[in-house]
């Protein structure tokens, strides 16, 4: 007689077998580890201070700092606040910030496309500066350009010049600054009304490219509005922005903006390393696309360079943002360096300067890391609204 | 009984579309096109066989320039294949070219995907562009899906789209490269129906397929080629019932087995 199968007895059910509830006492678990863990620290900090007679608190922001620093953005002397201070470091460190990753973006692209050019010597050319600056450490890179390159800049008297205009030399890199007298607001409007009409040709021309297929040269046209505009504006206001050219008085320059070598060293150093990483990131992410792609787009007639703008970089752009803004946030990290070469960012001045004079740490340290926290972050959430943008529509 | 038809003799040079003359292309040491000579008449539609790695493939992509040749001229449409980039560009426009694995582009709408080139390439404006778009999506059968992104389109729906595109350049000739050997089964059907209909509007076409059915229907010559060269080329009828080379009638015995 065949045995007859059947399902043995229904087990008791514990609910440690159930995987939500099971879930959950994990996670009720983990929630109160780290609550405790979080109390004793700030606990033993507390304790810790007290028996030392740290006061705490928040009150060193007002009070008068008493040293100066060597660039700001706003105005700033010795006699202003810690809080002040920090004002200060934080934009500078977002001028380096801003400014590394405008110029090593531009630089990457153009060296991750280089790379990948049919040119012998320019892919060559690319290839190198990327092996080199990304094997080299950032740190021994921004000492490079201080010590090395700009440190043995001539005395301000035997400056490097370029049309007695822009002056190079030990101090830093000196540069005419504009000065806008009466009516150099028009020029302001002129400039504004060049990009309006721009704005408007713009959609005349792809209303006209609907109805009647002809194109237009959009961008040229544009070009010469926006420089034109303003360049007439200047002449018909009777010339009301002037440009003060810095000249040599005593033993230094005086006028126009000067840009110290701390922010010049820091800034190259800044760029370039991170421009090699991010031209592996766009190299990286034009390889991925299918090579069917650009077999596609020429088999229906479209020339190489059409190819490469509607068909290869808009899908290259969903692989190279994420990397892209992992490297934006190294960059802004990484201009903590500053310290190395004595440009007042954040960390020097507010976590260098300010915590020594105060003795504030855990306060300074919590501020500063927040501070680079929310950058981070914020680069995160544009990026990833850019990379929503951009991502493809899947099943 | 020899019922191969010299076709290179037969065709009037005024009406031939494609012509190639001692073709020759090597990748490296390796040479994959040897002593190619074919001539293809305006209207006829081709098909191509043969094992793996014999130079179908590349054949027809040298014909549109996918594929450089060292050797040989490739004439189409009475205007030589060059190195000059607006003659390759020219040829282009005129030669539609379907692919294995459809080649869509991702990024693209189905519409999109349609009027890219025509806008870009032939210059037409957007509106007209998608209202001939809108007809190939109708004869294609998939009108309803203009707006849905590749991604979202079965294997069989997106091949019928890269036709679609395809035509939308109103091109002279029509090549596939293996068009339906990326497909589930019950998709190669829709795809076959769509083909055999430009084939009986007179379309001219270079099929490289393994379809033997689509080639006994439509094709005015089955060509076979083995190791860069092409062995037999006859009329489907009497290439299936009468082939003549050993390697020929290997290679069918292969395929037609089961």
């Amino acid at each position: 007689m065949q045995e007859k199968h059947t399902m043995p007895a229904p087990a008791r059910h514990y609910f440690w077998n159930d995987p939500d509830k099971r879930a959950l006492v994990f996670q009720i678990i983990v929630t109160v580890a780290i609550l405790g863990l979080a109390f004793v620290v700030v606990e033993n900090t507390l304790s810790n201070l007290e028996k030392r007679g740290i006061t705490t608190g928040f009150d060193f922001l007002s009070q008068e700092s008493g040293f100066g620093i060597i660039q700001s953005l706003v105005e700033y002397d010795e006699t202003h606040s810690f809080g002040k201070t920090f004002i200060v470091g934080l934009l500078n460190t977002i001028l380096v910030s801003v400014l590394g990753i405008i110029l090593a973006t531009v630089v990457g692209f153009l060296v991750g496309v280089g790379r990948l050019s049919n040119n012998w010597l320019v892919a060559r050319v690319c290839g190198a500066y990327v092996e080199i600056f990304r094997n080299i450490p950032l740190l021994l890179q921004i000492l490079f350009w201080y010590f090395a390159v700009l440190r043995t800049l001539p005395s301000p008297r035997q400056s490097l010049d370029l049309y007695d205009t822009f002056f190079l030399n030990i101090r830093g890199l000196y540069i005419p600054a504009p000065i806008f007298q009466e009516g150099a607001i028009w020029i302001g409007v002129a400039l504004l009304l060049a990009i309006a009409s721009v704005w408007v040709i713009k959609r005349w021309a792809e209303q006209r490219q609907l109805a009647s297929g002809k194109t237009f040269p959009v961008f040229y046209t544009a070009a010469v509005i926006v420089i034109g505009l303003p360049l007439l504006a200047w002449f018909m206001t009777g010339q009301p922005v002037h440009w003060e050219v810095p000249a040599l008085k005593g033993f230094n320059f005086r006028g126009g903006y000067a840009v110290i070598p701390e922010l010049c060293a820091l800034l190259i150093a800044l760029t370039l390393y991170t421009a090699s990483y991010i031209a592996e990131n766009v190299r990286s992410g034009i390889e991925a696309v299918n090579k069917g792609q650009t077999e596609a787009a020429f088999a229906l007639g479209l020339p190489k360079s059409r190819t490469m703008q509607l068909v290869i970089i808009p899908q290259a752009m969903r692989v190279i943002i994420p990397p892209l803004a992992s490297q934006y946030m190294n960059l802004i990290k990484n201009s903590s360096l500053a310290t190395a070469v004595g440009y007042p960012d954040l960390v020097a001045v507010f976590a260098g300067t300010t915590l020594n004079q105060t003795g504030q740490a855990v306060e300074i340290i919590l501020i500063t890391m927040s501070v680079y926290l929310l950058m981070s972050l914020l680069v995160s959430l544009l990026m990833n609204m850019f990379n929503k943008k951009m991502a493809l529509a899947e099943r | 009984m020899m019922t191969s038809v010299n076709n290179a003799e037969m065709a009037g040079s005024d009406s031939a579309m494609i012509e190639l003359r001692k073709l020759n292309k090597w990748y490296g040491d390796f040479h994959v096109l040897r002593d190619i000579d074919l001539t293809v008449r305006k209207g006829e539609r081709i098909v191509i066989c043969g094992p793996s790695g014999s130079g179908k493939s590349t054949m027809i992509r040298c014909i549109n320039r996918l594929e450089e040749h060292q050797q040989g001229d490739i004439i189409i449409n009475g205007r030589e294949m060059t190195n000059d980039l607006k003659d390759i560009e020219q040829v282009r426009m005129e030669v539609g070219m379907v692919f294995q694995h459809f080649n869509l582009f991702p990024h693209l709408t189905v519409l999109e995907n349609c009027t890219l080139a025509p806008i870009w390439v032939r210059k037409q404006p957007r509106k007209e562009a998608e209202a001939i778009a809108m007809q190939y999506l109708e004869r294609v059968r998939i009108p309803d899906q203009a707006d849905k992104y590749p991604g979202q389109l079965s294997g069989g729906q997106q091949q019928r789209v890269a036709i679609a595109r395809s035509l939308c350049m109103n091109p002279q000739v029509m090549l596939f490269d293996e068009p339906t050997s990326a497909l589930d089964p019950e998709m190669i059907k829709e795809v076959l129906d769509v083909m055999v209909e430009l084939a009986n509007e007179g379309m001219t076409m270079l099929c490289v397929t393994h379809e033997m059915g689509f080639a006994k229907t439509v094709a005015d010559r089955v060509i076979f080629m083995d190791e860069g060269q092409i062995v037999e080329e006859n009329e489907p009828e009497s290439f299936f019932n009468n082939p003549q080379s050993e390697r020929t009638k290997l290679f069918l015995s292969q395929i037609l087995q089961h």
